[in-house]
């Protein structure tokens, strides 16, 4: 030890007296999260690390299996959805006849906000950044030919999470595939919409009941399936830095575990069903420990502070998306590198399931082409590189290591901020959160603008003439069409069953029961998601966001 | 001189407000007044915002492609209440073939992704000098 310490002295003595004569790019360098970076890493970084430490074992730094990507790759699940239930199911049977592996749906935003397609708000929107659901009878067509019992499906819902669960329990009906064999996720994870994501309607303390309620369902009826997804992806999206994405989005889950076991649930009878979505970034080792971090704190936290007994409770299970915000609408085939390395990140950290982003995001939504090659793009990673044939490949290494632990220790004390606060939702509430957030989206800006940070093609290495690529245009007409549909349907569905479907809603959100069966109930005479999320509007109210620049 | 006053816009559904609140700070630091809306406002209430706030410029942020049924609302809103000398601008994920239509619509200026917010102080510093003159 004292010989090592010694010897890295003198290399030291020596790089000083180097940079007195060359001078290095920066005077000082750091993690995108602000951590400061040693020229280099040593054994001697190791002193908080297990250097024995193995996947599947806690606390799961280097995995949550044994083998990994030996047994089974990362799940390949592009986002997608757009314009009409039908030509969203086209691009679904596109996808998987692709060899894509799991589907991952995109609601529009009035689907999203519990508004009916010909609400007055949703004019210009609908079909736009997603598809336009406003009852059972469009989510039929959603998920035709597609069956239920062979694919897992992701659902990004969170506020209407609860009806649009509803309505794919009743295709699976319809299709004759039992609950229990349903393989999926919903996002459900309001707490992030508050902060980040915007799609809020109602305010938390009911939302939280709602998503309670779901919890408790599923764990009776839908065993397999994963009722939440908590999501730092938004919260990094945002702004955030990768630390402030792991410690928000872990407050958030701690939030959700309290709020279950408050109302009475067992943690291990809902914590196997708890998954997560995080985000993935350009630092690429700053990336990878930081999934590896994450993993960490969770089984601590889980074990620890929750008592949980079950080995899946203790895992943290993740859904990764490439960085949206790092798309630039400059020289957009540069993008498709940006999201290769990205992805390449998330593999290395040990991803369950991973969206590679379209290189023509930032400037419309994806064309077959971009998403294509986004696909292909996991599938080289795959199968070309070798990377998924040995576990955490990564681990070991000093620097990875050392910024694992760095990260942890950061997200720790930020944790203890938010217990010191009163927890998540008081966080919230007071706009720590977000005015976190902001600062960081804000020191990112400047240091783009005073051109510390470089993004190629935008800030250097621009060109005169861009090229435009061909873009995916949302026919206009689809708000009409969709319009029409809403409209016959209600004409032709029994209106007493909607009517005495949606009044029992309305008793159990005001008696504070389960109301999951009573939306199934209202789902499956077509009642409107407008419909429904206007009685729990009536009986929750709504959130008025705390919106402080 | 009076600080130039702006009005920072989120119209329609869309959530993503990171450009809004950077632009919306950078305008703040450059020494003007500048008020955010927050997020789900329809066109009408931005209008009125404008004009309760009495307002020299109004910046619109769409990321959700709803910029072209949205932002001509406000211009044309703002004609309809009397108050057309209020500059409107826009920003968001645009795509190149819509900035035509949407600056005969009378929206002074769009901005998409990787505008340095230099670019935007000084334009908005410039326009609204202009249009005081």
């Amino acid at each position: 030890m004292q010989d090592k310490q010694e010897k890295l002295a003198q290399w030291q003595q020596k790089l000083e007296q180097g940079k007195a004569r060359f001078p290095e790019r920066k005077a000082e360098f750091e993690s995108s999260s602000g951590i400061p970076l040693q020229t280099v890493y040593t054994p001697l970084d190791l002193s908080q690390t297990d250097e024995f430490a193995l996947p599947g074992e806690f606390p799961y730094t280097r995995g949550v299996q044994r083998n990994m990507y030996r047994g089974r790759l990362w799940t390949m699940r592009q986002y997608a959805g757009f314009a009409s239930a039908q030509e969203s199911n086209e691009r679904y049977k596109y996808l998987l006849s692709q060899g894509q592996t799991g589907l991952s749906v995109a609601f529009d935003l009035p689907t999203q906000i519990g508004l009916d397609s010909d609400h007055s708000l949703s004019e210009g929107e609908v079909g736009k950044v997603g598809v336009a659901i406003d009852s059972l009878a469009d989510m039929e067509i959603l998920f035709s030919d597609i069956p239920l019992d062979k694919v897992s499906t992701s659902m990004t819902i969170n506020a209407p999470a609860i009806v649009l669960l509803a309505m794919y329990l009743v295709v699976a009906e319809k299709q004759g595939v039992e609950w229990n064999k349903l393989k999926g996720t919903i996002q459900n994870d309001i707490l992030k919409e508050y902060v980040a994501r915007g799609t809020y309607i109602f305010p938390p303390e009911p939302s939280l009941k709602i998503i309670t309620d779901i919890f408790a369902f599923c764990a009776e009826n839908v065993p397999n399936w994963n009722t939440i997804s908590i999501s730092g992806y938004h919260i990094r999206e945002a702004g955030a830095t990768a630390v402030q994405e792991v410690a928000f989005t872990l407050a958030n889950a701690i939030c959700y575990v309290e709020t279950a076991m408050a109302a009475g649930q067992k943690v291990d009878d809902f914590a196997p069903r708890l998954s997560f979505f995080f985000n993935a970034h350009s630092n690429l080792f700053e990336e990878v420990a930081k999934f590896r971090a994450a993993r960490k704190l969770w089984a601590e936290i889980m074990r620890d502070r929750f008592g949980a007994k079950a080995e899946k409770s203790l895992l943290l299970r993740f859904h990764t998306q490439t960085a949206g915000c790092t798309l630039t609408a400059q020289q957009p085939d540069n993008n498709v590198v940006r999201v290769a390395l990205q992805a390449l990140a998330a593999v290395l950290g040990g991803t369950q399931s991973l969206h590679t982003n379209s290189r023509d995001e930032a400037l419309a939504l994806p064309s077959e082409d971009s998403v294509r090659i986004a696909l292909r793009t996991q599938q080289i990673i795959a199968h070309e590189t070798g990377v998924a044939d040995v576990v955490d490949p990564l681990g070991g290494s000093y620097y990875i290591e050392d910024l694992t632990n760095q990260i942890e220790e950061k997200v720790k004390d930020m944790l203890t901020k938010i217990d010191d606060m009163g927890g998540a939702v008081a966080a919230i509430n007071a706009g720590y959160i977000q005015r976190q957030i902001q600062d960081s989206a804000y020191n990112y800006q400047l240091g783009v603008e005073r051109k510390e940070q470089i993004i190629v093609g935008v800030n250097q290495f621009t060109v005169e003439d861009e090229t435009q690529p061909d873009l995916l245009r949302v026919d206009p007409a689809v708000g009409v069409e969709q319009n029409q549909r809403l409209a016959a349907l209600k004409s032709q569905r029994n209106q007493d069953a909607v009517n005495s479907g949606l009044a029992a809603i309305r008793t159990a959100a005001e008696k504070g029961d389960n109301i999951f069966p009573l939306v199934l109930d209202s789902v499956r005479a077509y009642a409107s998601l407008g419909e429904i999320c206007g009685v729990l509007r009536e009986v929750y109210g709504e959130y008025q966001g705390k919106d402080l620049v | 001189m009076a600080p130039i006053r702006v009005l920072m816009a989120k119209p329609g559904l869309d959530g993503h407000d990171r450009g809004a609140k950077v632009v919306s700070r950078a305008l703040r630091d450059a020494g003007m007044e500048v008020i955010y809306t927050g997020l789900r406002q329809s066109p009408e209430q931005i209008v009125l915002a404008a004009i309760q706030e009495d307002v020299d410029i109004i910046g619109l942020s769409c990321l959700s492609g709803a910029h072209n049924s949205l932002f001509p609302k406000v211009v044309d809103g703002l004609k309809a209440k009397g108050a057309g000398e209020i500059v409107v601008f826009g920003g968001g994920v645009i795509p190149e073939a819509d900035i035509p239509g949407l600056l005969a619509s009378g929206i002074a200026a769009v901005f998409t992704p990787g505008t340095s917010l230099e670019e935007i102080v000084s334009w908005v510093r410039k326009r609204v000098k202009n249009h005081h003159e």
